[in-house]
């Protein structure tokens, strides 16, 4: 990667030279008409076979029994029918929802907060960007190894701050609530910055006229925050809900890695943190369960596609 | 306004602190012996203990941090510049060129982008059997090389950036598609291309599901390694923090070349969204 310079600039045309006669007739012809498709066609077939296909044939593999041997038997709903009964399942669907809850309401609450601070005529601009973008470069397994080690029940600075106030140490693995907490902290700590910036581009982009107008008409600054800056950076919002939403169906390393030890994949001992992909993981490449963990992973996809549905249309009826 | 603005210095130094802080402590952690890691008040100046941890890290055998830090680098490379390089290619082939279908096209990329492909990893897996490629780095790689996110980004770039009259005039010249794209298309697009090459390469660096699926504790990546430590040594404080700051170097380095990059291209995805 030798590019240093991201501003758009005009293209100069390196002209090729010296000039070539024109190209003219069948071979001309045959590029124009075929090259477009020549183009599209790695992006086509690698993702057709490598992304969409397993996608739908794990759809395909749910409605048998199979494991490591291979397909077994056609058992139609089957597996989804144990799966309705299963509590491990219905115990990783509340997990889930509970820490996405956690980790996306506090994350774009704060980051609004912070993008409507940025968007000011501040001295050291770039420099407080930098800083709130800091944590997304921060490799991912080493979050969830640091934020481990800051909740730790005996050795962990939260708890030695809690004491300062008196509050005895909590074991923050220990149930449904702390654990939910701890690792929600993890997904808000890395992506608040992130959707900070995005909510300050949309802010930036309001004409400066509407505020100056509320100004004159005495609207306060929390009143014009409300009455223009929310519905005008909406898109914004819709996007980052959505987005923070499908990141959070499939929450799988914080979990993992906060797990530690033998319990890891289940999530602690009483699966308290055990999230749908951790259930598909374990369903599939640790008991080898193939057609269950399919249909784990095809619930998973179901639920995602209704969340993001339910999203949209949230956010049209609003409109 | 002007009298706010001290206070909105120090919320925003302070929300600055915090999102630095776990990354100090970090470094904190990784340059100290264990015997003071829980210690109250914390231990927050760094020590003298790095180059240990970091020498116990590499001799921590059934980790293999080495070969994964090795697998990551080479997987992240090449992953770059593939879906760079196919991303621009398409791109530019949906912004600037006409042909038949390419709205129909366009719109299944469109639709694709969001869809969670991580949940098919149980087929990619028998696929990968078939191959013959567990345990192996191309099984992390070659499903890796397209993105559906970054044909629409190029798309979105070429569209602005390069004027049709450009291409026109190189047509006129009598350069061939492929010539007009690699002469006149890449250059231009080069602004566009390193935004999505650099979170490409952060996202391929962090992956860490597939990974774990496919490949076997003795030929990991940095994130499985990762992974490994915190399952093994997990009272192994710096050890484990050691190999933490370790596999966040590359990723700081980054940052700080291109964090002006990074920062523009959040902002400039958000725009369009």
């Amino acid at each position: 990667m030798a590019v240093t310079d991201v501003r758009p600039r005009p293209a100069a045309a390196p002209r090729p030279s010296p000039v070539p006669p024109p190209r003219r007739g069948f071979l001309a012809h045959v590029d124009a008409k075929w090259s477009p498709y020549l183009f599209i066609a790695p992006f086509f077939v690698i993702f057709a076979i490598f992304g969409l296909f397993p996608l739908a044939y794990t759809g395909w593999v749910s409605l048998h029994e199979w494991d490591l041997g291979g397909a077994g038997a056609f058992i139609g709903l089957d597996n989804y029918a144990d799966l309705f009964g299963d509590p491990d399942f219905w115990n990783a669907v509340v997990n889930t929802l509970g820490m996405l809850v956690l980790a996306t309401v506090p994350q774009l609450l704060l980051a609004m907060v912070l993008a409507s601070l940025l968007n000011q005529k501040l001295r050291g601009l770039t420099f407080l960007r930098m800083g709130v973008v800091l944590p997304i470069v921060t490799s991912v397994a080493a979050v969830g190894i640091v934020f481990s080690q800051i909740f730790d029940r005996d050795a962990g600075m939260v708890n030695g701050i809690l004491g300062l106030f008196d509050v005895a140490p909590v074991d923050w693995r220990a149930d449904k609530w702390s654990s939910w907490t701890a690792i929600a902290t993890m997904v808000n700590w890395r992506w608040t910055g992130y959707n900070a910036l995005i909510y300050l581009a949309a802010m930036q982009s309001v004409p400066r006229e509407l505020y100056e107008a509320a100004t004159v008409d005495g609207a306060s600054k929390v009143r014009q925050f409300r009455s223009i800056t929310v519905p005008m950076i909406r898109p914004a919002v819709v996007f980052t809900v959505i987005v923070s939403t499908i990141a959070g169906m499939q929450l799988f390393t914080e979990p993992l890695i906060f797990g530690q030890g033998g319990f890891a994949i289940s999530g602690g001992s009483l699966r308290q943190f055990q999230t749908l992909s951790m259930y598909m993981f374990e369903k599939a490449f640790r008991e080898f369960d193939y057609g269950y963990g399919s249909a784990v992973a095809w619930m998973i996809f179901l639920l995602i596609t209704l969340l993001a549905v339910v999203n949209f249309l949230v956010a049209r009826r609003g409109n | 306004m002007r009298g706010s603005q001290p206070l909105v210095y120090l919320t925003l130094l302070a929300g600055i602190a915090l999102s630095a802080f776990p990354l100090y402590w970090l470094f904190v952690v990784a340059t100290r012996t264990n015997d003071v890691v829980g210690d109250w008040p914390p231990p927050l100046v760094p020590g003298g203990n790095l180059g240990d941890n970091v020498s116990r890290l590499f001799s921590t055998e059934d980790a293999h941090f080495l070969l994964g830090m090795a697998n990551s680098a080479f997987a992240s490379v090449t992953v770059t510049v593939a879906v760079v390089f196919f991303s621009s290619l398409a791109g530019f082939a949906f912004a600037k060129l006409r042909f038949r279908g390419r709205d129909g096209l366009l719109l299944v990329i469109l639709g694709t982008m969001m869809i969670p492909v991580q949940m098919g990893i149980i087929p990619l897996y028998m696929i990968m059997v078939e191959l013959a490629w567990q345990n192996r780095m191309q099984a992390v790689i070659v499903p890796s090389l397209v993105s559906a996110f970054g044909v629409f980004l190029m798309r979105q770039y070429a569209e602005r950036a390069i004027p049709d009259e450009l291409i026109e005039a190189a047509k006129v010249d009598g350069c061939s598609t492929f010539r007009i794209f690699w002469t006149v298309v890449l250059p231009a697009l080069r602004p566009g291309a390193a935004v999505l090459g650099l979170f490409t390469f952060m996202g391929t660096w962090n992956e860490f599901l597939w990974p774990l699926a496919v490949l076997e504790a003795d030929n990991p990546t940095v994130q499985f390694s990762l992974s490994q430590l915190s399952t093994t040594y997990y009272t192994d404080y710096t050890l484990m923090f050691a190999g933490a700051l370790v596999a966040t170097v590359p990723l700081l380095l980054v940052f700080v070349a291109f964090g002006r990059q990074i920062i523009g291209g959040i902002m400039e995805g958000a725009v369009k969204a």
